[in-house]
Formats: C-alpha cells, structure tokens, sequence
C-alpha cells in the first residue's frame, strides 16, 4: 500500500424524519503522498460529506477510510496520530476562527494542547514561524489582532497556518478560496501550493469550480462527483481537456470563462433535462440517465455503472463510454 | 486588432437619442460607526436602448450601491450626496432623484425591474408565485386578473418553466434556480424598459447557471430592454456583456466594449482581475495576485486609489485622482499611464 488516504467503498447516510438519504454512496478513491486531488462537484453532491468522512470528523455509515491502509475508525490509540496528521480547512474563515481570541491564542492553543512546544517562548517563536510561512508578515502586525481586524485573505491564511501547527500530512481544504475576493484568490492557491512543495503536505482541495481545480491541481487528478458518486476520476489535464463522463463534458462545456471570444464560441452540451433529482428519491440505474444525452434504454436505468480502467490513470463510470 | 471582435456584430457607440439611462457625476454615502463610508463616488454612464452594461468588481466596490440607488431603494443610513439619474423613455426624460412617491412607485417595476443576489429572500414564503404575479400586477394598477394570468403563464414558459405548477407552488417548493427564473419572469411583467441584476446566479450550480445565462441571452434577443448586470464574476460578463464598467473604491475605472475591455485592458485594476482569473479551456495559464487588500471606504488612500495596490503607482499617482480620459474610441480608463497615451491616440485620430 503506497497510498496515504484510501476510501474502500465509502458510504454515508443521513437520517432525515423516517427518510434516509445518501450522501455517498460506494465511494473508493486511493490519494498518494504528496499527491493533489481536486473533488469537484455540485452542491449536494457528497463532496464535502465525503472531505469530513476523510479528515475523520464524520464515521462512514459503509465502507472503511484507511489511513496508510489501517481503517481510520478501529485504529484505537492511534486516532489521535491521525487526527494530527489530517487537517481541514474550512470554507467560511469567518465562522472557523473564535471570534474572541487574538490570532496568537488560536495559533498557540494546539501547539500547547499536543505538546509541540516546550514552553511559551518556544510557542512564541512557533508562531511567528507559522505567520512567516502564510506570508502573513511581519508577524509582529497580526499577533495581537482578532478575526474582525483581518481581511477574508488573512482570516483564511490564519485558519492554514492553525492547521499547519501539528505539522499535518494531509491537508482537506473545502472551497477554501472561494468566500475570498478574486483579487487575492490566486495568492492563497499559490500559497498552498508552496506548502506542498515545500512541507510535502498532500491535499485533498474541494471545490464547485473547475477552473480553480484545473490551476491548483494541473499536476494531480481531478475526482468528479454527482449525487453522492465518483463518476470519473483522472489526470487534471486530460479531464479538463478530454472528459470521458457525459456530466463531465457537460460541466465543463457550461462553465462561462474570463475570454468573451472562448465563452460566447463554445460547444455545449445539451441535456435532456434541467432539474437535478433529489437525493431522497434517486433514479434507478445510474443517477445521470435523466438528464444523459448518451442515455440507453434498458441499461443506464436499470445497472448502476462502476468505475472502468481507461487506462492512463483515466477511470469512468458510464456504460456507454465505457463500451 | 480586428480579429477580436465578435461574430455578433459589435454595438455602435450609444447616440443622446437612444439611450435610456444617463448617471451623471453620482455621489453616494454612508453614514457608519466608524464614519462616512464613501460607496459610490463620482459615477458617470449611460446606457443604451438594448445594451447590457456589466458591472465589475470586488465585494465593496460599490457595485451593488449603485444599483440600488438608481431606483432609490437605499437603506436609511445612505445619503445621495450629488448627481443626477436621468431616465428615458419614448423621447420623455426624468430625473429618477426628482421623482415623488407615488411616480417612483410607477418607476419601479414598470419602467426599471431588480432583481437581487438571494431569491429566497425576494419571494413572499406564504404566497403562491401566481398571487406574488397578481400582486405585482394590482399594485401597478393593471385591473385585468385574467390578462395579468396570460401574461404570467408566457413569461414563466419564456423562462422554461412548468407554467401552471409554478403559479401553483409556494417558493419552498421550487429549486433555487427555479425561484431565480420566476423572480426574472416577474421582472419582465410589467413590460419595463430597464432591468438590474445583482448577482443573478452567484448562489446556482453549474448547470443550472448555465440555463439562466441561455435563458436571459434569449430574453435579450426577444424583447427589447436594457440590462445593468452587476457581478462579481468576470465569466459572466465576458459572456453578456455589450460593455463592461470596472468599479473600484466607488468610482468607476474604466468602461468599454468587452472585447476590448478584455482583450485591451488599459486600468492596472482591470488588468489584475483579468490576470487573476484562470479559464478552463485551455493550457495552463500564469496568474497573478494584485497585491494587497481593498480599500477601506472610510480611510480611502489620496490620489488614484488603486495606487497601494499597482504596480504602476508613481508620485503624481499618490497625489492626485485621475478621471476617466478616452484610451480608444468608446474606451474610457482613469489611469495616468492612459493620460500619457491618450494623447497620442487622439493625434493619431
């Protein structure tokens, strides 16, 4: 086992009155060290219930979450490694940070909490360490400030350097840049980035928009999801310019861009229907065929379509493409 | 050059007696805790009979201020400081600011429609849609129920809507993308001339944002009224926009047709946006941040505004704002570079 993260057929349910509905459902992802994996999707599609059940915040109703291939939940006094060793960073930097402790005290709290510093001069130099390294700089600036004294920018910078103090190895960021003004998105990315080249963190970087997944995750996969499944999974290059699944290739084909002249020439594709089913009441088959172009009578609506090998890295769940 | 212009054909400038709206120098504050909040500073425009003028811009650009005072729905702590809001219809004008309660209300709705970022929050949860559409209709003064039904029933179909089931559900029932395309076919009741949109699709996911953006290119097509599309996202206005307006700190930056604007930029601010935001189609692209944070509205920076954050800033640049000069025939930007450039444009021309 190579990987670092493993989900084995991961299922979540969630009760909702007598109703059960499924969050995911029979989701199976290997994410290597050092690896960058974008889950892309749309709401309520399971990305961020499949990012919880990851970072160990929420336990699969199926299925097993296997860190360095031991299942995270019969790991007994090792739990507490792994929660170390896998952090999340949330999408909302004004509800994750306590509103009423100075950046210092939330920087410090987990360095003293887990023991990684000796004393408070040593938790001092830490966290001014920790500023330096999300560019929030001289530190001396932003030590004493609370959350409402910092920008979007600085709050989320506050929140990677908070997850950074355990010297995590695994990084679950859910839409961590989209609450930030456009203007500065690109130097949270790029920060990010420099974490993983430089600390060897892997990511795990959750997000509705492809275009932010293609430029965080050129060199890793892209793992698209739709109501609850893993429908394709493959190399960010070639999903972006290639994508096998019909949800994919339509995704992408109705994203508008930054060009007039690309935007208003693109293909589209056509659907065959705009409402998007209810988890509490999902279509037989294979969830897209209501709205599949590719749809084929008597197979798409009766079998649910596992992930193919298509061979260089490229993984499909589609009878069609797959034939 | 020419190679960048569209297919469609592009808008010609827009002449006096085709246009619909003209702001004229608009000044607009706040009174807040810590001050005078400066929104909106200064904001000439027009717009033309037909055109789709985008808004660009970061969240407390004064975009979305704006929009709402242009028909005078501005909180109490906002104060118009100056300008005038000249509307245009069927060779009338009015000052939008001049206008009494009772013309306002005739204003709102049937000559200028908003609609806002959140549709949740702008439909009545107790009302069927049917009777929010009769509502509209009776507080307008148009007695006929039945036509006012017609009406509705080709709207919500012009919006690719279920009609009847629509005007029979309660907004809980509908999707959010649902709610969004009754709140724009309910816009379009009243026949107006001028339609805001704040922020149409911000909260929709892919696809169905795709529909709405089909759906309002259509309506563009179909009937004749003038669109002020105020977003944050770049995307959408490169794909409506006739022109686009970048705003900073208040004030608008520069303002011209959107093929140029894109692929032209001549505002540092404009260019940085543009710089920031990466496509899908196609390689990968370098970006680049624009360094710093936004302004603070109740401290904002002397001179050009934008100089704490460019790369360009020079001394004048500190001391002085600069206004916006032509950079090109129907492009406007309020940099100093573009002064010094300008000149050479208009000898050229």
């Amino acid at each position: 086992m190579s990987s670092l993260i493993g989900l084995d057929h991961v299922s979540r349910t969630f009760r909702q009155g007598n109703r059960i509905v499924k969050a995911v459902d029979n989701v199976s992802l290997n994410i290597n060290e050092g690896e960058i994996v974008c889950l892309v999707g749309e709401s309520g599609c399971g990305k961020t219930t499949t990012g919880k059940m990851i970072a160990g915040l929420l336990r699969p109703t199926g299925g097993e979450v296997l860190f360095e291939g031991q299942d995270i939940w019969a790991m007994g006094r090792d739990f507490k490694r792994y929660r170390q060793a896998v952090q999340i960073i949330h999408q909302d930097p004004y509800a994750s940070l306590n509103p009423v402790h100075q950046v210092s005290r939330i920087l410090i709290a987990p360095l003293l909490r887990h023991g990684l510093v000796a004393n408070q001069e040593a938790a001092q130099a830490r966290l001014r360490e920790l500023l330096g390294i999300v560019d929030m700089t001289p530190p001396e600036d932003f030590v004493d400030k609370y959350p409402h004294q910092l920008s979007g920018g600085q709050r989320q910078r506050v929140s990677v350097a908070r997850a950074l103090t355990v010297h995590p190895r695994f990084i679950v960021a859910d839409e961590a840049v989209s609450m930030v003004d456009v203007s500065i998105r690109v130097s949270l990315l790029n920060m990010l980035t420099r974490l993983k080249d430089e600390l060897g963190v892997t990511f795990l970087f959750i997000t509705h928009d492809l275009a932010l997944a293609k430029y965080f995750a050129w060199q890793g996969r892209i793992a698209v999801m739709y109501l609850g499944r893993l429908i394709e999974v493959s190399p960010t290059p070639r999903l972006v310019t290639d994508p096998l699944h019909p949800y994919s290739k339509a995704l992408l084909s109705a994203v508008p861009e930054a060009d007039p002249q690309i935007t208003r020439t693109k293909q589209r594709v056509q659907l065959r229907s705009l409402d998007v089913p209810s988890l509490l009441n999902l279509p037989p088959g294979c969830n897209f065929h209501p709205r599949c172009p590719l749809f084929a009578e008597g197979l798409c609506d009766k079998v649910v379509p596992e992930l193919v090998d298509m061979g260089a890295g490229r993984y499909v769940a589609c009878h069609v493409v797959a034939r | 050059m020419s190679s960048f212009f569209p297919p469609e054909n592009p808008k010609p400038a827009p002449q006096a007696a085709d246009t619909t709206l003209m702001v004229q120098n608009l000044s607009v504050d706040y009174l807040g805790r810590r001050g005078l909040v400066r929104a909106v500073r200064g904001v000439s425009f027009d717009l033309a009979h037909g055109e789709t003028l985008s808004l660009i811009g970061e969240s407390g650009s004064g975009k979305t201020t704006l929009g709402l005072t242009l028909i005078r729905l501005l909180p109490r702590a906002a104060r118009i400081r100056e300008g005038r809001i000249v509307y245009r219809r069927d060779g009338d004008e009015f000052d939008v600011l001049a206008l009494k309660p009772e013309e306002l209300r005739h204003f709102r709705w049937k000559e200028c429609a908003m609609v806002f970022q959140s549709a949740l929050n702008a439909l009545n949860p107790v009302l069927r849609v049917s009777e929010q559409f009769d509502d509209t209709a009776r507080a307008h003064g148009t007695a006929h129920m039945q036509e006012t039904r017609q009406r509705a029933l080709e709207l919500l179909k012009l919006v690719q809507l279920d009609p009847e089931r629509v005007l029979r559900s309660y907004p809980h029932e509908l999707s959010g993308g649902m709610r969004q395309r009754v709140l724009f076919a309910m816009s379009l009741l009243l026949d107006p001339q001028l339609i805001i949109l704040d922020e149409p699709t911000t909260a929709l996911d892919i696809l169905t944002q795709r529909a709405i953006i089909d759906i309002l290119r259509q309506l563009r097509q179909e009937m004749a009224f003038s669109l002020l599309f105020i977003s944050h996202d770049l995307s959408l206005a490169a794909e409506l926009a006739d022109r686009v307006a970048t705003m900073y700190a208040g004030a608008i930056v520069e303002v011209g047709d959107v093929y140029e604007t894109f692929y032209r930029p001549q505002h540092p601010y404009t260019m940085g946006l543009i710089k920031a935001v990466p496509t899908v189609t196609g390689d990968m692209q370098a970006l680049a941040s624009i360094s710093g944070s936004p302004p603070d509205l109740v401290n904002l920076p002397t001179g050009c505004k934008f100089h704490p954050r460019c790369p360009y800033a020079t001394e004048r640049c500190r001391q002085e704002e600069p206004t916006l000069v032509a950079v090109a025939p129907g492009h406007l930007a309020a940099c100093w570079r573009s002064e010094v450039s300008s000149s050479t444009f208009q000898v050229a021309s």
